[in-house]
């Protein structure tokens, strides 16, 4: 067989080497969202919240509650999608990838409709300490969320004009690490900042 | 397999570059080996350059009251200094040496990757462009490498400088990124058959422990940056103490980064200096496995002294007293290092070469600094001595008499691979010398105007302060040392025209790469070697005679023990993208400086061009014309 470093059949450990990519990629990746999100937790004071626009003023946890869900369902519809990578049921791998982008979209209206929401409150990314860590952290997420829609959404459209760049299942297989990956860190998010970030906090006494 | 064999965008705009040569095979080359030299050149250069501006600052230090640059121009070429010499020569000098050595001793045809390798240099390039044409663009950066805040906010630094070091050091943090994960996932899962995690030469594991450190530091620094960049652009309030921010988060970010970055920066020197000492000294390493542990627990404990850097910020007796301890307890496994050194030489019969002698100053210089490291560890010590010349004395001890001191010893000792010459060892001796004199005169009486009090960072002083005499002693060894490099480039010219054929082996070496011919070829390994012990090419040339000596395997030359199903040498076929991508990436910083439509133009870029790669195979098939298939 034809030895090359890319498509090597037997690596050291038996693990594929892009699939051992995207978890070191991961791993860096929870540095950075761990970064992101301790900003925001040493910011957790009421001092920090000037003009009355505090988390328990703004958030709607019911409504982050739904948008949480759809993500949640994305990550189903991934895992079937990989599932039938595998099955190499092209028909299925279509529709799972196809209903993985569309939740991750409207997640992503969830948040386009939470931003200017807040933005209409009057709390943009410079009002305060809370702007800045929640759109910056949020927004980041946001950024992850449409790179992988982007993906997933390319990856569902070659399936037709490109099949045999997508019959392998260990494409779908990555995708899907890091469009779970990135479910997590919104679980971890929206505990933190959502759950966590407004208990306690009385709207009423701030500002 | 994928069996088009134009990728998405290669058949439209143009073909593959299957065999490019000249200016082109170096532009689109993916072979490790090739962007390794690149590394290497292009490191040398910033080394040149940010030893001018070292050489400018000691010239003005070298007198009470000198006038020969403005304060504005010496702040920044201190913190243009301090930032490239971590950021755009150790560290990519370590990386010349992850790419070209790292598949050689491991027994691997290439990295894991090999266009994302090619995207890494390339985007180390341009982002090291990107920071210094702040020099031209209205001002370098003028707030030290360590860029405290609020110092770097907007109404104290008003131009663009502190902009172009942000945005720098983003793209910069990118290609170190993208080799980090590359040499994790190749050292993991490339090594030949045999080559257990045990039995991986100790310079291998540094680099191991040096990738994790990137991969997972250099996030924290992303974010830092981005914070500090959202508070200067558009109006967030992280480090703005008026508003609730807090100056101290990027004192703890930054560090949370910054030490690990000290490891980052030593690790591959002493991953180095271990492949030396043995070499010279005719005998396996000291204590392998310690070796390997200590790696590993400077790789861990590195996370937990952050602190130190901030003892005199006033965090409280307790978290004080809390990072005195980690600080002194990783002196530790950096001692078993220098034991092991020291344990690998006693007995043996040491050549005195160039690398040797890098290698032993790098033992003595290292353990000065870090002897003065452990001082710094003791708090109320450290009060007396931070933000003044003593801390400069101990950082070049540790990175000048430290980790350039390595990279030196692993230059002399690996260019007969690389190139296939000796360099010539008198010059390399004479500049060995004005190197080692060159540097404790520089850096040496430092540690006596520091405790004399004298700051970091000033750009002059008054007479009778009592500093006059040491600072003149510093500035005329920064000539010394910048002999030393003048010798070391006239070395290399006349090596290249002159120098003797090194030949595979000439420094009768224990470790794979030697059992290949010097260049080595294209593909690496004629066959995959099978690997069935620790420092093994040694084993393949000597066995223990009856006296217990090692006795040499008569049979000169005899073909090494190979693995024997792999005939069909495939290479990965040069590309375009991993170039465009970078320059996308690099456009998408620019613009921010300059025009929103170049970081637009670069956002399209690199989305076209990730694409393209993406769907590009990594090897173009034998029938479109790889001359390579097969090619010996």
């Amino acid at each position: 067989m034809a030895i090359t470093s890319e498509n090597q059949e037997h690596t050291s450990t038996g693990l594929s080497n892009r699939k051992l990519l995207m978890w070191t990629f991961l791993g860096s990746e929870c540095l950075f969202f761990g970064s992101l999100i301790a900003t925001h937790m040493v910011n957790r004071n009421e001092a920090a919240f000037v003009h009355g626009l505090s988390p328990a003023c703004l958030l709607d946890i019911p409504i982050t509650s739904m948008s949480t869900f759809v993500l949640l369902m994305s990550s189903v519809a991934m895992v079937l999608a990989v599932a039938a990578a595998y099955r190499f049921d092209v028909k299925q791998q279509r529709l799972w990838l196809l209903m993985t982008a569309s939740l991750g979209i409207i997640f992503l209206g969830f948040q386009a409709y939470e931003f200017q929401t807040f933005v209409n409150e009057g709390l943009t990314i410079g009002t305060n300490l809370f702007g800045s860590t929640f759109f910056t952290l949020t927004g980041f997420h946001g950024a992850h969320v449409t790179l992988g829609v982007v993906w997933i959404f390319i990856m569902f459209i070659l399936t037709y004009i490109k099949p045999d760049a997508t019959s392998n299942p260990l494409n779908t297989d990555i995708a899907g690490l890091y469009w779970h990956f990135v479910d997590i860190v919104w679980i971890v998010i929206f505990t933190v900042i959502y759950l966590i970030g407004s208990y306690g906090l009385d709207c009423g006494h701030v500002g | 397999m994928v069996t088009t064999t134009k990728g998405m965008w290669g058949g439209v705009i143009a073909k593959r570059p299957i065999a490019p040569t000249g200016v082109l095979g170096w532009l689109f080359t993916i072979d490790h080996k090739r962007i390794g030299i690149l590394y290497g050149v292009t490191a040398f250069i910033l080394f040149l350059l940010g030893g001018i501006e070292a050489l400018l600052i000691r010239l003005q230090l070298t007198s009470a009251n000198a006038d020969i640059i403005s304060p504005e121009l010496y702040n920044q070429l201190f913190t243009m200094h301090g930032t490239t010499m971590i950021f755009m020569v150790i560290m990519p000098m370590s990386a010349a040496f992850f790419n070209f050595i790292v598949p050689l001793m491991i027994g691997a045809r290439d990295v894991a990757f090999p266009r994302l390798n090619a995207f890494s240099y390339w985007t180390f390039l341009f982002g090291a462009i990107l920071m210094n044409v702040s020099f031209l663009a209205g001002g370098a950066p003028a707030v030290g490498w360590f860029a405290y805040s609020p110092l770097t906010s907007i109404q104290f630094s008003l131009g663009s400088g502190v902009d172009f070091w942000i945005l720098g050091l983003l793209v910069l943090g990118v290609a170190s990124l993208a080799a980090g994960f590359n040499f994790i996932v190749t050292i993991v899962n490339m090594r030949a058959p045999g080559m257990s995690m045990m039995r991986l030469p100790i310079f291998i594991w540094m680099t191991l422990v040096v990738n994790f450190l990137i991969i997972l530091a250099f996030p924290i620094i992303t974010v830092a940056l981005i914070l500090l960049l959202f508070d200067r652009q558009f109006g967030t309030t992280f480090f703005e103490v008026t508003s609730g921010g807090d100056p101290l988060l990027w004192q703890h970010l930054f560090w949370a980064f910054g030490h690990p970055e000290v490891y980052i920066l030593i690790l591959p020197a002493m991953g180095i200096v271990s492949e030396v000492i043995p070499v010279f000294s005719k005998k396996p390493l000291f204590g392998y496995s310690t070796m390997v542990l200590a790696g590993i627990l400077i790789g861990f404990m590195g996370w937990g002294v952050w602190s130190h850097h901030m003892f005199t910020v006033g965090l409280g007796p307790t978290a004080n007293a809390a990072f005195s301890l980690t600080t002194m307890f990783i002196a530790v496994p950096t001692g078993i290092k220098i034991f092991n050194w020291l344990g690998t030489m006693w007995g043996g019969s040491i050549s005195f070469t160039t690398p040797m002698l890098f290698a032993i100053g790098f033992i003595a210089m290292f353990t000065i600094g870090g002897m003065s490291g452990v001082m710094h560890a003791v708090a109320p010590s450290d009060f007396q001595q931070s933000d003044t010349y003593f801390v400069v004395a101990h950082i070049h001890y540790v990175l000048f008499g430290g980790a350039l001191f390595g990279v030196f010893s692993g230059i002399y000792y690996w260019w007969p691979k690389i190139t296939g010459k000796i360099l010539n060892e008198m010059l390399g001796k004479i500049s060995f010398w004005l190197f080692f004199i060159g540097m404790n005169l520089t850096f040496f009486p430092m540690h006596f105007v520091g405790l004399d009090g004298m700051p970091r960072r000033i750009y002059t002083y008054s007479e009778g302060m009592g500093w006059d005499l040491w600072n003149a002693v510093s500035t005329v060894g920064v000539f010394v040392i910048g002999l030393g490099i003048l010798v070391f480039m006239q070395n290399v010219w006349y090596t290249r025209r002159k120098g003797k054929q090194a030949g595979s082996d000439p420094w009768d070496g224990r470790t794979l790469e030697w059992s290949i011919p010097s260049p080595p070829p294209e593909y690496n390994f004629v066959e995959i070697p099978n690997v069935d012990g620790r420092d093994a090419f040694w084993s393949q040339k000597y066995f223990e005679g009856p006296d217990g000596k090692p006795t040499k395997i008569v049979e000169e030359n005899a073909p090494i023990k190979t693995h024997s199903d792999d005939h069909d040498i495939h290479l990965p076929t040069p590309s375009y993208y991993p170039v465009l991508v970078a320059l996308g990436v690099t456009l998408i910083a620019a613009g921010l400086l300059s025009h929103l439509f170049f970081s637009v133009t670069g956002g399209v870029l690199t989305f076209v061009s990730v694409l393209g790669w993406a769907l590009e195979p990594p090897t173009a098939p034998a029938d479109d014309g790889d001359h390579r298939a097969g090619a010996y």
